[in-house]
């Protein structure tokens, strides 16, 4: 096992863009874990007794730091320029954490949800897979967006809302991956033994048969992370995902639309509206992309 | 075969009756009261007393069972009724009708420029691997694959709409509305540019196709990106069997290797993510639409959508199902017609 994880590591970093990929994500990690240094979550403009600024109650509602709403182009103290009488830099550092508080519960989640039903389905076979593969297709049958759409707006709008909609929506490309595999593990010698010595399904499934059917499904989770953000930032854009004024990409560049024509005599004035967050999200999910590109080639030199 | 394509056809409708059950059923979590605000102004609510509301729920059949309300509205469905769009202001089927010839246009023109670009992208990158080329190329994909719609859409408009004035939102000039409004202009297709160019008038074409560059430009990157690295692939599994080593030997040249032995076999696949993409356009206009404020499916779904006009939304989640279910089968038969190896089954 070391050697081999001493020779896919190898192959991993041999990739430019494998590399390109996971210093990417490392750079957003530490954005991520470091948000409080880099944008302090505190307002200025109401200093406590002591004259110290006044920190913030829930550091992802960015403060209100000027009462003018129109955007501010890039200053020293504001090096992103500002929005709404917000700073642009603060959202774009706190809405990394929004980003990947998104991504992660989403994926695990509906993943998770993928993997019980697939495994049952693959595992147990005859109608019970029937039933759950026609209820996949059921799922599957409705386009994801428009699905996340209706019911996070069902739900009342709001990014917990969002998360929810999209992992109920989210599990049926997972669950067909892990059933394919288990049928195919399914019939192998290990299992057949396993069955014989009178294990019980559950350790077999948990212990025996998943084990061997995970990589692709984790390769699987980290290609879909990145697309996942971008959905929950549309929904966000069209309105139903964080309210304005929270740290997250996607409703930052909702409130972007109304400044997108310039001021009169010059189109481009509010480019940084657009330029930052924007930025951020496209890194962001280039950033997965390549490495799940990677772990792709890696795990399944097939799939090439 | 015939058998496959008979069983999947059946299925179809079982398949559209799970799925608008299912957003029948979600639209429940919402309760009575307000999936009243499809009959009745919400504004009016607080005048009424609530002994009114309560009649006014029974009025509509609020108050029913789950089953009871799915199967009226079915029933519906059958006659061909879908309801009341409060968004629209307008029967649902009537909305949707009106809609679908702009989505058709957008997805159309869209395909155009997608598929001759990627398939030429991925072949160029396949035949020159490895080489500057292939990589500026794979570049271009995985950004391509990385970028959101509404992201590029923005910066689509801030720079040939706000800089250079070339593509301005929406679908038409005002003027134009004008014109395609009197009763001298003939609709044949409902499809606003060929419309255009029946009626002889070849400023008002002109003033569609202006409308569709920018939405077409952002809707095709991602497209782009994903067809190109179906075709590089493909390409580059063609160009490593015997049978290309074989033409070579031969003495064939290059260009007919690759144009004439090569590039026919690495179609296959591809076609099936080109039928992928016909469906993905159709019911991915969505974000384009609501930028560039366009007429459309799309816009009339997220209006729907946000706005809880729930007959709206499940009269679209009908349609684009049907859309979704039928082009698969589509692309499943075609794959099978393409490569004899498949069985279908």
């Amino acid at each position: 096992m070391n050697t081999e994880l001493k020779r896919t590591l190898r192959k991993l970093f041999k990739n430019p863009s494998a590399i390109l990929g996971f210093a990417l994500l490392a750079f957003f990690i530490l954005v991520a874990v470091f948000a409080p240094l880099i944008a302090p979550p505190i307002n200025p403009l109401f200093p406590d007794e002591n004259g110290n600024p006044m920190k913030l109650d829930d550091p992802y509602i960015m403060p209100i730091l000027s009462w003018s709403s129109d955007p501010v182009p890039p200053s020293k103290d504001h090096p992103f320029g500002m929005i709404a009488g917000r700073d642009i830099f603060y959202g774009v550092v706190w809405g990394t954490r929004t980003a990947f508080k998104i991504g992660l519960i989403v994926v695990s989640a509906s993943t998770l949800f993928g993997i019980i039903i697939g495994s049952i389905a693959g595992y147990f076979g005859g109608w019970i897979d029937e039933v759950l593969m026609r209820i996949t297709d059921i799922f599957l049958s409705i386009p994801f967006l428009l699905a996340a759409m209706v019911l996070t707006t069902i739900l009342g709008s709001g990014l917990d809302k969002v998360m929810i909609a999209m992992i109920i929506f989210g599990w049926m490309a997972t669950a067909r991956l892990i059933r394919a595999n288990i049928l195919q593990v399914k019939e192998e010698q290990f299992v057949l033994a396993a069955k014989a010595l009178g294990i019980k399904n559950f350790i077999i499934i948990v212990r025996h048969i998943l084990p061997n059917t995970i990589f692709p499904v984790l390769v699987q989770a980290t290609m879909r992370l990145g697309s996942l953000v971008i959905t929950a930032a549309a929904l966000s854009f069209l309105g139903l995902g964080a309210p304005i004024g929270y740290a997250d990409w996607g409703s930052m560049l909702n409130y972007t639309r109304n400044y997108i024509l310039g001021s009169s005599g010059q189109a481009l004035a509010y480019w940084y509206t657009v330029f930052y967050p924007g930025m951020a999200m496209v890194l962001f999910v280039l950033a997965w992309n390549l490495v799940g590109d990677a772990l792709r080639d890696v795990f399944d030199p097939k799939l090439k | 075969m015939t058998a496959y394509i008979i069983r999947r056809l059946l299925l179809l409708p079982l398949i559209l009756f799970g799925v608008t059950l299912i957003i029948f059923s979600f639209t429940q979590i919402l309760g009575p009261e307000k999936l009243l605000s499809a009959y009745v102004n919400p504004n009016v609510f607080d005048k009424l007393s609530n002994e009114d509301l309560d009649k006014l729920i029974h009025k509509y059949g609020l108050d029913q069972p789950l089953w009871t309300r799915y199967f009226k509205w079915i029933n519906g469905v059958f006659h061909g009724d879908l309801g009341w769009s409060v968004t629209a202001k307008q029967p649902v089927a009537q909305a949707i009708k009106e809609r679908i010839p702009y989505t058709l246009e957008l997805a159309l023109y869209a395909m155009i420029p997608v598929i001759g670009v990627g398939i030429w992208l991925g072949v160029a990158a396949a035949v020159n691997r490895d080489k500057f080329l292939d990589h500026f190329i794979r570049i271009f994909a995985i950004v391509g694959w990385s970028l959101p719609d509404f992201v590029f859409g923005l910066v689509v408009l801030m720079i040939f709409y706000s800089v250079l004035g070339w593509f301005p939102p929406g679908t038409m000039s005002s003027w134009a509305e004008q014109i395609v409004k009197s009763p001298e202009f003939k609709h044949f297709t409902h499809i606003l540019s060929i419309d255009a160019l029946l009626n002889g008038r070849l400023d008002i074409f002109w003033d569609a196709i202006r409308h569709l560059i920018g939405p077409i430009l952002t809707i095709s990157w991602l497209w782009w990106a994903y067809l190109l690295r179906i075709t590089r692939s493909s390409m580059l599994e063609v160009l490593g069997k015997e049978y290309v080593r074989t033409a070579r030997a031969k003495g064939v040249p290059e260009k007919d290797v690759i144009h004439k032995h090569a590039r026919k076999n690495a179609m296959i696949p591809v076609v099936t993510v080109a039928g992928a993409m016909v469906i993905g356009l159709l019911s991915g206009t969505v974000i384009v639409e609501v930028i560039f404020n366009r007429i459309g499916m799309g816009r009339f779904t997220a209006q729907a959508a946000t706005q809880l006009d729930y007959a709206a939304v499940l009269g679209s989640v009908l349609f684009y199902s049907t859309i979704l279910i039928i082009g698969n089968l589509i692309i499943d038969i075609l794959y099978a017609a393409l490569d004899p190896r498949i069985r279908l089954g």
